[in-house]
């Protein structure tokens, strides 16, 4: 067979499977967040929604809201710049799944003598890309915000694209003494780099970790960090106006961009698909078989990255919404100047 | 194969599934429009809506991002050949960095990171 269309044909296969992680995402999350909710609050959360006489703990709950979503009325106010009112959700849920794609999800795999690495988008400039391209996310919010023609929506999507705007620089310093350790930018050679398990981010650059969960929370625009859409300033903020289908892609974008920098924040700093105390290599050794370690690893990653999900849940319903002038604040007089220190600081001791 | 090839894929595929949820909710969707509906949502507040003047602060905030962002990329590639530049490139970057000190108290004396 020829090489290009083998090719094109495993990219076909992983880009199914990753719309297919990214689809069934928000279903589970959301109901993961509303049980651990009322879980947290001592309510029973929904548990009735289910298959036939199993309930499944209300597990079907998501996947009902989301036919519901769709039979709804579409609504589009009559001043609202139409064509980006209608182009604003697509426009939010493109980057996010770029960014879902370039993330390194395991090892290569070999299928027919063809080394197949379990990777979509794979460019030498590593995860600068998928910083960039979480960037470009804000123009779905701005655009939301500002073809609603609402004031609320325009302060929502203002607010969420300053502070995104803000933290971004915060993120993007955070991760310099990464490439300063492993001495590359591709996810996979970073993987590759942590295989002991001491070698780990997390604890060769424990701060920049520190920085890096702070940023994660005020990208995805969650709580604490939630401003854009605290719902008892700004009704639900940039995306008042949007109903059902439309709404839903919102939500699909915001849960995508969520597990794409929890999975980033694993590889990054917990070892990717690197399974505990046991390295890839000898893992290969041990198993026998190419495949099978690879698929372990990809378990791993996934494993990593429920935990940064449920973190992202545990902590919504923990902690209080901060005010804009401290959320400002945190991010500009504390947090840049902390990652700049960690950039010379860790420059210096690689360097002694 | 090109490895831009995936990207162009994903955006296509992004499109097709935005456009068929949006398609999906406009076919399946009761469809009555009253005068009210087509209003801007707010809670009571009389209605005065249409596009309004927001605070100079998120121009300052978006223009001190790009400063910033640019150094942090110009960081980036110094990061990369790090090993190779040795403490020249530490050097460098020192006094890149104080540069970027002095540029950042600058704004944090004429108060445009205060929110009041």
């Amino acid at each position: 067979m020829d090489l290009f269309y083998f090719e094109l044909m495993a990219a076909v296969v992983k880009m199914c499977v990753i719309l297919a992680m990214a689809l069934q995402l928000p279903p589970i999350m959301v109901w993961i967040e509303r049980r651990a909710g009322a879980f947290m609050q001592r309510r029973k959360g929904p548990n009735r929604v289910g298959l036939f006489k199993w309930r499944l703990w209300g597990l079907l709950q998501s996947l009902v809201d989301t036919i519901k979503l769709i039979f709804k009325e579409e609504s589009v106010p009559e001043d609202a710049d139409k064509v980006f009112f209608h182009l604003a959700p697509v426009l939010s849920l493109i980057p996010a799944l770029l960014a879902l794609s370039a993330l390194s999800f395991g090892n290569y795999i070999i299928l027919f003598d063809h080394e197949i690495p379990l990777q979509l988008i794979n460019l030498n400039v590593g995860f600068l890309f998928i910083l960039g391209i979480s960037g470009m996310g804000i123009y779905g919010i701005v655009l939301a915000g500002w073809a609603s023609s609402n004031k609320f929506s325009l302060l929502g999507s203002l607010r969420a694209s300053a502070q995104m705007v803000s933290y971004e620089i915060p993120m993007g310093l955070s991760l310099i003494p990464i490439v300063l350790i492993y001495n590359s930018l591709e996810l996979g050679s970073i993987v590759e780099a942590q295989a002991n398990t001491w070698q780990w981010g997390i604890f060769l650059a424990p701060i920049s970790f520190f920085i890096f969960l702070i940023t994660m929370f005020a990208e995805t625009n969650r709580a604490p960090f939630d401003l854009a859409e605290s719902e008892s300033e700004l009704i639900a903020g940039f995306h008042t106006e949007f109903g059902s289908s439309k709404f839903a892609l919102f939500y699909l974008a915001e849960y995508v961009n969520m597990f794409t920098l929890a999975t980033l924040c694993s590889i990054l700093f917990f070892g990717g698909w690197q399974v505990p105390f046991i390295p890839h290599l000898k893992l290969i050794e041990l198993l026998g078989s190419h495949n099978l370690a690879s698929f372990i690893g990809f378990v791993t990653l996934l494993l990593k990255s429920a935990f940064f999900m449920w973190l992202y849940v545990w902590v919504r319903w923990t902690l209080p919404r901060f005010r804009y002038d401290q959320l400002m604040k945190l991010g500009w007089k504390f947090l840049i100047p902390l990652s700049l220190g960690n950039v010379f600081v860790t420059s210096l001791i690689l360097m002694m | 194969m090109s490895p831009y090839l995936p990207i162009l894929l994903i955006i296509l595929i992004a499109l097709v599934i935005g456009g068929a949820m949006s398609a999906l909710a406009h076919f399946c969707g009761p469809r009555n429009q009253t005068a009210a509906k087509k209003e801007p949502f707010e809670c009571g507040v009389p209605n005065s809506s249409r596009r309004e003047k927001m605070s100079v602060k998120f121009y300052l905030t978006s223009i001190l991002f790009i400063l910033f962002d640019i150094e942090t990329v110009f960081l980036y590639l110094w990061a990369r050949v790090f090993k190779t530049l040795g403490w020249f490139g530490v050097a460098e970057i020192f006094v890149f960095l104080l540069i970027l000190v002095v540029g950042y108290v600058y704004v944090l004396r004429s108060k445009a990171l205060d929110w009041d």
